[in-house]
């Protein structure tokens, strides 16, 4: 804060009559009608939490399915035919568990949620450049979210959260796979409305001063992350459009038996979902940049570095989808060139890696929840990352492909990666969200189950998987029983974890102590309004004459070194 | 808001003294600042409907090159002379478009309204077209998928592998979206034209103007490809 001059900010004596967002108007309407970016990202907030309970939940259901090699618990205990309603009842859970954490939950968490909540505080403005279009993205979603749940309590949905063809375009009757399909196209348009608002916003709205080289890396990280949405998503859309054309009508452009290509549904649906992957964990990569640099203070290592390769790696996004696809009769000539191509991936991705590290070195670091939330990122996320290598090689690929190391890899990083990170920000930003501080040692407490339950529950599935177990299987073999109940044990530990971690924050809700406007000092401008803030933000446009990192207790005879 | 830097950016505007102008949002600093970002998030929408439809142009170009005889022989039963008017309703639309824009920069709003008039009646004119050449197309069973009637082919049995179903799968996901776009365009120069009748644009502020008219431009820029591309395949 200290070499960041904010005019006029802070002082709460001066402008003591000035409410903050919570306060400034009341009643139901005022928050469904807001177009307040702060309650924007607070309601999709409430909206993602319950997603990621519901489709938690459904994973605790099949994990516990999944203690014995037969099927028992999901299976009616008598009667004919019991195994196979088990079995079915099996793959509709895990359709429905994919289906709400991808498009429900993981893609608007950081963005849609804690994005929206940050994104202008950080820039200094008073809102997003389209505060009309974001709330319509909140109802939009809302509504595609809706449509979801209605394609599960309307039948048989059993495609896998991946549609793929010909299967989605046969079984069961088209009706929970047009709906589906259509949940998820709306979804995807609420993405894009995000998307597009937030690119806009960065070049807008930005305040005096604020210049690309002084944006914290979390803008930098849902800059990059907005622009995979605006460039990605309307493929996904068109693909899902053609995909509920060809359950109406029976066209035949992805059936095989009339002259279609379910491969070229594969092409289409992976040239948005490989890039959404990255939707999903760029902003996680933004949070942890944030969190390592103020909670060691010491300023971010190679700055530049982590800001360019995070708009690398959205460009590399779009040239790896062929990664999927290795087994699928693509050419082999493509298959090597998407192989290498996502090693390339790689290159990006670890110059974070190294930069947070590098960061932490010989830094002050405080080890509380933030703090800890960022170091086991670093774990899990490097885990994640390095088997997806495994995954990129052609041919380890083939022998891992559809296996339990995939579901193993796309955890660690997706959960391991970008919930860690999710919850890691939470954290981070709860003070300035709510004007309250949690409890440091539950917060503690916490961390821990998290982070062993989730090694537990995925590191057994690398295993598992090696060792030839495919995914999405109701039942097994013996031989495989331990480390599914290792798995299961471990989910159990990772849901209690969880479970704690929500109750603590609720109670810290009601009786936390009163946050600070700038507790952990950090010199971005969210922390340089009250907390929680008032409804415009900020008093007076904040000028801003200096990077975010530049905390004030560091040696600047010591920061050269660094660049 | 610090008042030394705004306060130059609205004279710049000729706006002299007035700090917010009614059509200013509330959070924005200026004008400037207010349409910049306008302008911004329309190309990037622009750029989102290209990537759309650039996936069906994708799914259009296998069916071509998987089935050259099939597409050349099916897209004789689509109506050149139909769609070529409507090519031309388009491009004049665009035109009328364009002069609608001009006149609202430069102030002539009752000009600006009655070129809008004319573009909506262009626009209705092509969706009436379309719909002359759909009912035919229903009336002869010439339908996407399951709903293509056999007789057509002349009585032989054009074989589901890799038959017309696909070609006029095409046809309509293709033409309908584009019809579907432009249905959302006649709305939105409704909407212009009332507000151009309220009195709402001047020459300092027209931003909506130019952004529907944007917006126009490419659906018939769209046209424009699928116009040869279905109906004038060689
Ligand atoms: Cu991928």
């Amino acid at each position: 804060m200290a070499t960041t001059t904010v005019e006029g900010a802070a002082p709460a004596h001066e402008h003591a009559e000035e409410l903050d967002f919570y306060k400034a108007s009341r009643g139901i309407k005022s928050w469904l009608l807001t177009l307040d970016h702060k309650r924007i990202g607070l309601m999709y907030l409430a909206g993602v939490l319950l997603a990621f309970f519901a489709a938690g939940v459904i994973a605790i259901i099949f994990r516990a399915e999944l203690m014995t090699p037969q099927i028992d618990l999901l299976a009616p205990a008598v009667g004919e035919g019991s195994a196979t309603i088990g079995r079915e009842l099996y793959n509709k859970l895990f359709t429905l568990h994919g289906a709400m954490m991808v498009f429900v939950f993981i893609i608007p968490a950081i963005p849609a949620a804690l994005g929206n909540f940050l994104l202008p505080l950080m820039l200094g403005a008073k809102d997003v450049a389209f505060p009309r279009l974001n709330l319509l993205s909140f109802y939009v979603w809302l509504t595609g979210t809706l449509i979801l749940i209605l394609a599960i309590l309307a039948g048989q949905l059993d495609t896998g959260w991946t549609f793929y063809t010909p299967y989605s375009t046969s079984t069961h009757g088209a009706a929970p796979v047009v709906l589906a399909v259509t949940g998820a196209f709306v979804l995807g348009f609420s993405s894009i409305l995000t998307g597009l608002n937030f690119v806009v916003t960065v070049h807008k709205m930005r305040a005096p001063g604020l210049t690309w080289n002084r944006m914290p890396l979390m803008i930098w990280a849902l800059y990059s992350t907005a622009v995979i949405q605006v460039l990605a998503t309307p493929v996904l859309a068109i693909t899902l459009l053609l995909l509920l054309f060809e359950n109406a009508f029976n066209v035949g452009i992805f059936n095989p038996a009339m002259g279609g290509d379910p491969v070229l549904f594969q092409h289409f649906f992976w040239f948005y979902s490989h890039p959404a992957v990255y939707i999903m964990i760029l902003p996680g990569f933004g949070i942890i940049s944030e969190i390592i640099a103020i909670h060691s203070r010491k300023h971010i290592f190679g700055y530049k570095a982590i800001a360019l390769s995070s708009v690398s790696i959205a460009v590399i996004s779009f040239l790896v989808w062929g990664h999927h696809m290795f087994v699928s009769g693509q050419s082999e000539f493509a298959s090597a060139l998407f192989s290498f191509l996502t090693f390339a991936v790689a290159v990006p991705t670890a110059i974070k890696v190294f930069s947070w590290v590098a960061t932490l070195y010989k830094g002050s670091i405080s080890f509380n929840t933030p703090m800890l939330y960022g170091l086991i990122f670093i774990f899990t996320f490097s885990i994640g990352g390095l088997t997806g290598l495994h995954l990129g090689t052609l041919s380890t690929d083939v022998h891992f492909h559809d296996s339990y190391f995939v579901v193993a890899h796309f955890h660690y990083v997706m959960m391991g990666g970008t919930v860690i990170a999710f919850i890691g920000g939470l954290h981070h930003w709860f003070p300035k969200m709510f004007g309250k501080m949690y409890n440091e040692n539950h917060g503690r407490i916490g961390a821990l189950l998290v982070f062993l339950g989730f090694n537990l529950t995925f590191f057994s599935q690398f295993v598992l998987g090696a060792q030839g177990m495919p995914r999405r299987y109701a039942e097994y073999d013996p031989e495989f029983q331990g480390w599914h109940v290792a798995s299961s044990i471990g989910s159990f530990i990772l849901a209690a974890g969880l479970l704690w971690t929500l109750i603590y924050l609720l109670m810290a809700l009601k009786n936390g102590k009163k946050a600070t406007a700038n507790p952990w000092g950090g010199a971005s401008l969210e922390w340089a309004t009250s907390s929680p803030p008032i409804a415009h933000n900020f008093h007076d446009t904040p000028h801003v004459d200096s990077d975010p990192y530049n905390f004030p207790e560091i040696d600047h005879t010591m920061k050269t070194g660094h660049h | 808001m610090s008042t030394a830097v705004d306060a130059g950016q609205h004279a710049e505007a000729g706006h002299g003294h007035d700090a917010h102008p009614a059509y200013l949002q509330h959070h924005f600093d200026n004008p400037q600042q207010q349409e910049g970002a306008a302008k911004l998030g329309m190309w990037l929408f622009l750029g989102t409907e290209l990537l759309m439809f650039s996936g069906l142009f994708l799914a259009y170009f296998y069916m071509r090159s998987q089935y050259p005889e099939m597409v050349h022989e099916y897209h004789e039963y689509l109506n050149k002379w139909m769609g070529a008017l409507n090519t031309l309703f388009l491009i004049t639309s665009s035109l009328t478009m364009a002069l609608a824009v001009r006149s609202a920069q430069v102030g002539k709003a009752k000009l600006s309204g009655r070129l809008l008039l004319v573009t909506i009646a262009f626009g209705l004119a092509f969706m009436v077209v379309k719909y002359l050449e759909y009912s035919a197309k229903f009336e002869h069973g010439l339908l996407p998928g399951d709903a293509f009637a056999e007789h057509v082919a002349g009585g032989v049995q054009a074989g589901w592998y890799g038959g017309p179903q696909l070609f006029f799968g095409i046809y309509f996901i293709m033409t309908g979206l584009h019809g579907v776009h432009v249905l959302i365009g006649i709305g939105l120069l409704v909407w212009i034209y009332v507000k151009t009748q309220r009195g709402a644009f001047s020459g300092n502020y027209y931003t909506p103007v130019e952004n529907v008219g944007l917006y126009w431009h490419l659906v018939d820029l769209i046209w424009i490809f699928l116009f040869p591309l279905l109906y004038l395949v060689k």
